[in-house]
């Protein structure tokens, strides 16, 4: 099947999802993301490179923290932006997905960034738009959540460099996690060798070993030796829904504690996509000592969505 | 008036015949059958060369989105399809608005049906009051005004006491009743089969189980009642499997299974396409597998088109908040031969699913092609080709997850009660 | 056939050319690819007090909306203060001058240098925009159909070549 997010010629047109990119396209994103890392750190934060073009901000879930980067590093890449909160216009009062992106198409976008509570959204749209508009997925359902999977590989790349010789365990509530998908997706596609799941039963998805994964209920094992631990957000619904009985017994056996790091290896890295419930899967301790990455994460996180604009927006 | 339906291939499934040879019509009953049909002289005759003369088809289950849905489909479109499709008689089940739950409400449709002449028409009664699932409605009454069966359609009942009740009811008048197997708090929120295609798409699942585990439950209900239960849309190998120990078994269980199911599993989702929305969902290749290993081996009655006309807007939407539903009566035939094809299934055999085995569980006299039956018939072409895009689609409907297939299955003339509603006027004889 | 001068030799034709010209405090950038490979061999050989620059110029061509982002983009690194600072530009080939407009607009994002003298190994004329290289080791003419392109052995020799476009 044809994947919609290339263009004949194989180049990236969309940014749907990590699954199905070609390992090339992967390693371009990187690569750029990190030219855009140096331009982060001078004064000057801005390149010229999107100026005219429109990014319009098409959020139908809300969320400032991503919405912020995003906008970020459009600004950043000189584009005009335009935040859209769906969620208290038109869509209320009845009006179809397609045609409040088709009305915006009207206003000369360049860039639809697409958040959406259900799984397959962004595709809908990508389907839809003109052939000079570009979709980036900023987050469907539970599907996938490319630009953090994809700044998450560029941190793992930045402070461990090679994919080929890594074990990743990424722990909590995979089920309803499109960042652990996206993730998972760009590990095996990049060749690491061990990709770890850790969980208690109710929070796995079924099947979830067809995404190339090893599962460990018990997280002492699944820690050893691990030299990225990846800590996913865990949310108080799970405990109404009957998947969970409290946030205090999941710290036990499933909260990063220091004691539990020590099981990974010494010079392992913390990474968590925030925002970050402390004392329920993470310590403060970890959270802020010396193996947390989760700062320079976000650092890197307008990189690689400058990376990814700026690669889409040229095809 | 006498018609001579000439040199087709005349299949009869319930008795097995599939052989070159003559049909004569007269009036609305089926005269005579090769020599003797030859032998009278007919005041018309349909050149049947090359065609398969099969009997119209029984499909169990379309929606015809009246009364209530009308800015979906209307009878008149959706007949129209049931004929193009061959099919000459269909049941429909109570999901209307407001839903068949009273006999003036099932007399207004038939009458509604009768007068447009097509297709015969047989709406299935609501079992609980508003499909609500609390209170029974008049069966027996409902049964006066013509329906043959009564169910929930895709409403949920829970409630294991209503249910023994309900099912008590109607088996007290010897009442079938037909139900989908489903247990609501696990099919709660799902849109896809909770499987591998649904865990990487990030789609909220069904597990195989909430057929299986309710299931279980209809058939303590059956064995406590000894009513006639037809389970709906079969979608799993586990359902398959429970039925066929069933029948083993001797309870009065029969079962169908979607034409989307014999084809398609959670595979052909693809890139989150709202034409596979479906209920219940399209589950795996093993479980389509041991659908059609149901089918083949009779555990599987019948095959219907499950037929939902929804319009493309409804469709265009993220695939969880998409509506249900494909439009499949005028593509049953041509996918009932497609299976037949891929499976090496003896067209007689293939097409008794959708003719006299679906009359069977119906409880009509349609289906057959023997001297005295109804004079209803589909004559196709299996060789002819055709593309599926919407302007061939008569129905309302262009939800079909086909759309751009080519499927073999023409159907060249459809008569109902001896009359040609579809097809060329006959010619008189040479 | 045109017989293109040894690269080697303009090389140490620029630096005896540059080394009275230049303080201590004067910075050296190379543009990636061939001017970072130029760079690489004058700066060692003019006793520089700052490490040398790097520069890729790909957020800054005026081509996007063409060609997009195509090549892959290099870091750009420049580990001392632009401010105030003379600048030694360096360039494999200068031709349309498009390419030097670009680094020129991102070294002033970077700060505003006290001056910039280009340059380049060759000129081969074709200017599109008035822009002048102070210092060149040849001057070239290149036929139609062709270009210059500038080569690195493995032992790191530099050498000229023309290649069909």
């Amino acid at each position: 099947m044809h994947n919609p997010q290339l263009n004949a010629a194989g180049e990236l047109q969309h940014l749907l999802s990590i699954e199905g990119l070609p390992r090339a396209v992967l390693t371009q994103i990187l690569d750029t993301a990190d030219s855009f890392v140096g331009v982060t750190e001078r004064e000057v934060k801005k390149v010229p490179i999107l100026r005219g073009k429109s990014v319009f901000n098409l959020f139908f879930e809300a969320s400032t923290r991503t919405r912020t980067t995003f906008e970020i590093a459009a600004k950043r890449l000189s584009a005009d932006v335009i935040n859209l909160n769906i969620a208290a216009s038109s869509q209320t009062k009845g009006e179809s997905l397609l045609d409040t992106v088709a009305n915006l198409s009207a206003m000369q976008a360049d860039i639809f960034i697409v958040r959406h509570v259900a799984s397959g959204a962004p595709y809908l749209i990508a389907r839809s738009v003109k052939p000079h508009e570009h979709v980036v997925n900023a987050g469907d359902g539970r599907h996938a959540h490319p630009t953090q999977g994809l700044l998450d590989l560029y941190t793992i790349r930045h402070y461990k460099k090679d994919f080929t010789q890594l074990t990743v365990a990424i722990v909590g509530d995979i089920l309803h996690s499109r960042v652990a998908r996206s993730l998972i997706h760009g590990l095996t596609t990049l060749g690491t060798p061990e990709v770890r799941v850790i969980a208690p039963q109710t929070l796995l998805p079924t099947g979830v070993e067809s995404l190339g994964v090893r599962v460990f209920h018990d997280m002492k094992k699944g820690l050893a030796g691990a030299d990225v631990v990846v800590m996913l957000r865990l949310q108080n619904e799970r405990m109404r829904g009957a998947l969970l009985p409290s946030a205090q017994e999941f710290n036990k056996y499933y909260g990063l504690s220091p004691d539990k790091l020590a099981l990974a290896k010494p010079d392992a890295i913390v990474m968590h996509p925030g925002p970050m419930n402390r004392g329920v899967e993470i310590d403060s301790a970890v959270a802020d000592g010396p193996h947390s990455v989760i700062l320079p994460q976000v650092t890197y996180g307008i990189a690689v969505r400058m990376a990814v604009m700026s690669i889409i927006a040229g095809n | 008036m006498k018609i001579l339906i000439k040199g087709g291939r005349v299949i009869d499934p319930a008795s097995g015949r599939d052989a070159i040879g003559d049909v004569l019509v007269e009036g609305e009953r089926i005269a005579a059958l090769d020599a003797a049909a030859r032998d009278a002289r007919a005041d018309q005759v349909i050149d049947a060369k090359g065609l398969v003369v099969a009997p119209g088809l029984v499909d169990i289950c379309a929606r015809l989105r009246e009364p209530g849905f009308e800015y979906k489909a209307t009878l008149e479109s959706e007949m129209e399809a049931a004929i193009a499709g061959g099919v000459t008689s269909l049941a429909c089940p109570p999901d209307t608005d407001p839903p068949l739950d009273e006999p003036g409400l099932v007399d207004m449709l038939r009458r509604r049906a009768k007068s447009l002449a097509h297709a015969r028409l047989y709406p299935i009664g609501a079992l609980t009051v508003k499909l609500e699932g609390e209170r029974l409605t008049e069966m027996a009454e409902l049964s006066e005004s013509g329906c043959l069966a009564f169910t929930q359609a895709n409403v949920p009942l829970d409630d294991t006491q209503v249910l023994w009740r309900a099912l008590q009811y109607a088996g007290t008048f010897g009442f079938a009743v037909w139900l989908r197997a489903e247990d609501l708090s696990l099919a709660r929120d799902g849109v896809a089969h909770d499987g591998e295609v649904a865990t990487r798409l990030g789609l909220p699942g069904i597990p195989a189980m909430a057929e299986t585990i309710a299931l279980g439950r209809l058939l303590e209900l059956v064995r406590a009642t000894g009513t006639r239960l037809h389970v709906c849309r079969v979608s799993s190998a586990g359902g398959v499997a429970m039925i066929r120990a069933a029948k083993a078994e001797k309870l009065p269980v029969t079962c169908d299974v979607g034409i989307h199911h014999v084809h398609l599993s959670e595979m052909d989702l693809g890139y989150f396409d709202s034409h596979c929305h479906l209920v219940p969902p399209l589950r795996s290749p093993r479980d389509r597998d041991a659908l059609r290993a149901g089918l083949a081996d009779g555990t599987i009655d019948v095959i219907c088109s499950d037929h939902t006309p929804v319009d493309e807007d409804a469709k265009q939407m993220p695939f969880s908040e998409s509506e249900v539903g494909a439009t499949g009566l005028e593509l049953l035939l041509p996918l009932t031969l497609k299976w037949a094809t891929e499976t090496k299934t003896p067209l007689a055999k293939a097409l008794a699913k959708v003719t006299s085995d679906a009359a069977r569980v119906l409880g009509v006299k349609s289906g057959r092609i023997e001297t005295g039956a109804p004079a209803d018939f589909a004559i196709f072409d299996p060789q002819a080709i055709f593309r599926v895009v919407p302007e061939a689609l008569r129905s309302q409907g262009k939800n079909t997850p086909f759309m751009g297939y080519e499927l073999a299955g023409r159907v060249r003339y459809t008569l109902v009660d001896g009359r040609v509603i579809l097809g060329e006027t006959p010619k008189r004889p040479a | 056939m045109t017989t293109l001068p040894d690269a080697e030799a303009l090389c140490a034709k620029l630096v005896a050319e540059l080394k009275p010209l230049v303080k201590p405090s004067t910075a050296m950038i190379g543009l990636y690819t061939g001017g970072a490979w130029l760079a690489e061999k004058l700066h060692p050989q003019l006793g520089l007090s700052t490490p040398l620059g790097l520069m890729d110029i790909a957020f800054y061509r005026d081509d996007y909306h063409k060609q997009g982002l195509h090549h892959d983009p290099k870091r750009t690194r420049i580990a001392f203060e632009v401010e105030g600072r003379d600048l030694l530009l360096v360039d494999d080939i200068l031709y349309t001058g498009r390419t030097v407009r670009a680094a020129m607009n991102e070294l002033f994002d970077y700060g505003r240098p006290a001056s910039i003298t280009l340059v380049v190994l060759a000129d081969r004329g074709g200017r599109q925009l008035p822009i002048f290289a102070q210092h060149y080791g040849t001057q070239v003419e290149v036929p139609d159909g062709q270009r210059l392109r500038i080569k690195r052995s493995a032992e790191g020799r530099l050498s000229m070549e023309l290649e069909d476009a």
